[in-house]
């Protein structure tokens, strides 16, 4: 599709709306319900939001400001600092992980198993995948606290019937092992959705071109580098930002399993947030870390959507 | 670690491919054909499979045992007999049907809204091609960025304020907002490329916008559409820490928030709260179960770019 919207593309500088003979400000009508609802919503609520960063605030009593002694804090902060090293790893268990072995489940589903052993085949192993997806977050969190647990635990009665009982813990009590426990837990929950973008993605893809590759000779590595990644690669964009948007504010897993303990070594931005909030009352500072929180998804996106943005048109004019 | 019996399995099938030219040509007679290669990478494949849905397992199974069997046959014994009392105690105590109906009509409610929003706002953004449209789409996406936490005071207030606090709506708004940025993030881009040809031809035809969108745009997206429903109803279903702060009293309730509010009570031993995340899991098991087939259709007739 994008190949034959070449020719007109690039010479068309200012662009006008899909329906001729309609002004592209007339649409504006159809933006208000949404952009109405999204003002009263997000936006007012973010306004206010970074208003109480500049002030001091209890839940009672009205704001106080107090100028930029809240970031001020936050800079020295190390708890803070704490919960962004955590994202890193929360990012590889819900993105980095997830993507990648989304895309080799995906082709391989596609690829073998639904030509080889029959689309049934394909379809109930991507339905299993997809299960944990659709359990909430607080309930497999309560099945998986429960699995781990110290005291006749899931996890523990296997090693121990498997004659490792030596290697049973206290997986999520253990600072030094809480945050490993959790990240198996955040791949196992996400990874059906890559697998089902991704195979339906894959539908798009032109059979004759894979049959092409196999005739020049292109083992499977090379036809899935070549052509799968490169085909869907729209797909694999929604995928990665998507992920990453909900690892940076990844809240639920961390507030059922550990509520970012013990210690900190398991504690994430907007639980941190969520804990001055509600638990310490220091709304104001609780403010300063979930704007601060909010910036660096809101650079991190933008930058993603400019990237893909050119991307795209550079494919439609080459 | 997946990667590597694939590659042995098509080193082996590919030596083959000299004299197997004809079978190409009717890829059905490949069908029969699996080498070892093939089977290992089965094996992997359901293997993962069983290691995903083992969790799954362990509730069924535990959900059946008593707590005496429990505490002495430990989580793995399959249970000896079926055993509901757990099952029973948890469905009458949160009286579990009303749960239900509260988390449907909620995520009901939300499907249909958000889908409806993020159509008006990907036809102006798509087909408009209003000016700015980037910057409109990131601004919707905000939705999507913000961490929940930074919207419950100020909205306790604006809703309390509006008399919505405690209110099923109250919910239902902040989630067709949530969950319609989504929305118009994927249809924006599915509608920048929509067959120009057929809104020339219908314009042709003398209709305009408003019967554009309804007769040929609607229509035509429609598979997309149902994904997006399909979607948002269970990522509604699944919320929790909004309905949690914005529907206090008990008959307000859903279904995720009804389980949590209960772990530490003293009729939740281990084999209850099992039972619970049991009942938790069905609805959204049967409903995507039914879905399935329309959800992998969808993504696929959405994404035809």
């Amino acid at each position: 599709m994008a190949s034959t919207l070449a020719p007109t593309a690039p010479r068309r500088r200012a662009p006008s709306a899909l329906i001729p003979k309609t002004s592209r400000r007339s649409y504006w009508i159809y933006l208000v319900p949404g952009l109405a609802m999204l003002t009263m919503v997000i936006i007012v609520p973010l306004v206010w939001n970074v208003y109480l960063t500049f002030t001091s605030y209890r839940g009672i009593r009205p704001p106080e400001w107090i100028g930029l002694e809240n970031w001020a804090r936050l800079f020295a902060d190390e708890t803070f600092w704490a919960s962004f090293r955590n994202s890193i790893a929360m990012i590889g268990a819900m993105v980095v992980l997830p993507t990648l072995v989304g895309l080799v489940l995906a082709a391989l589903l596609f690829d073998l198993v639904g030509k080889k052993f029959g689309g049934k085949m394909a379809s109930f192993l991507r339905a299993t995948y997809y299960l944990p997806q659709i359990l909430p977050s607080v309930i497999a969190a309560i099945v998986i606290g429960w699995i781990l647990r110290p005291q006749n635990g899931a996890l523990n009665a296997i090693l121990d019937g498997v004659g490792l009982g030596a290697l049973q813990n206290n997986w999520l009590g253990d600072p030094d092992t809480a945050l490993l426990s959790i990240m198996p837990v955040l791949v196992w929950i996400q990874i059906g959705y890559p697998v089902v973008i991704f195979m339906a993605a894959l539908q798009r893809v032109d059979p004759e071109l894979y049959e092409a590759a196999e005739l020049d000779g292109a083992n499977w590595y090379q036809r899935f580098g070549a052509i799968t990644v490169g085909m869907i690669r729209p797909e694999i964009f929604v995928v990665v930002l998507t992920c990453t948007i909900a690892a940076l504010k990844v809240f639920g897993p961390v507030y059922a399993l550990t509520g970012g303990g013990p210690g900190t070594s398991t504690i994430v931005p907007a639980y941190y947030a969520y804990s001055q909030f509600f638990q310490a009352q220091q709304v104001g500072y609780g403010a300063t870390i979930a704007t601060a929180l909010t910036a660096v998804i809101a650079v991190v996106a933008v930058v993603f959507i400019l990237v893909q943005t050119r991307l795209e048109r550079r494919e439609e004019v080459g | 670690m997946a990667t590597e019996p694939i590659v042995t399995g098509h080193g082996a099938s590919t030596p083959g491919q000299g004299q197997g030219a004809p079978a190409r040509r009717a890829p059905s007679a490949n069908r029969t054909h699996r080498s070892a290669g093939d089977w290992a990478v089965l094996a992997v494949a359901v293997l993962i499979g069983l290691f995903i849905a083992f969790p799954f397992f362990l509730i069924v199974i535990n959900s059946f045992k008593s707590p005496a069997e429990y505490s002495t046959g430990g989580p793995l014994a399959l249970p000896t007999g079926l055993y509901t009392d757990g099952l029973v105690a948890f469905w009458e105590r949160v009286n579990f049907p009303e749960k239900v109906w509260n988390s449907v009509f909620i995520s009901g409610m939300v499907a249909v809204l958000a889908v409806l929003i993020s159509m008006f706002n990907a036809f102006a953004l798509g087909i408009g091609r209003v000016k700015g449209r980037l910057w409109i789409v990131v601004l919707i996406l905000l939705a999507n960025m913000l961490p929940q936490e930074v919207l419950l005071y100020p909205l306790y207030f604006m809703f309390r304020e509006v008399g919505l606090y405690d209110n099923v709506w109250a919910v239902i708004i902040i989630f067709t907002v949530i969950q319609s940025a989504f929305g118009t993030y994927l249809l924006a881009s599915v509608y920048s490329t929509f067959p120009k040809e057929l809104l020339e031809a219908a314009s042709i035809d003398g209709a305009g916008r408003w019967r554009i969108l309804w007769r040929v745009v609607y229509p035509i997206s429609r598979p997309t559409l149902s994904v997006l429903l399909i979607f948002f109803f269970i990522w509604t279903w699944n919320e929790f820490l909004i309905p949690l702060t914005f529907l206090v009293s008990n008959a307000n309730q859903t279904v995720p928030v009804a389980i949590t509010a209960l772990q530490g009570d003293r009729i939740m031993d281990v084999t209850t709260t099992s039972g619970s995340a049991l009942l938790g899991l069905i609805p959204t098991l049967v409903f995507f179960l039914i879905f399935q087939r329309t959800l992998t259709r969808g993504i696929t007739a959405g994404a035809v770019k």
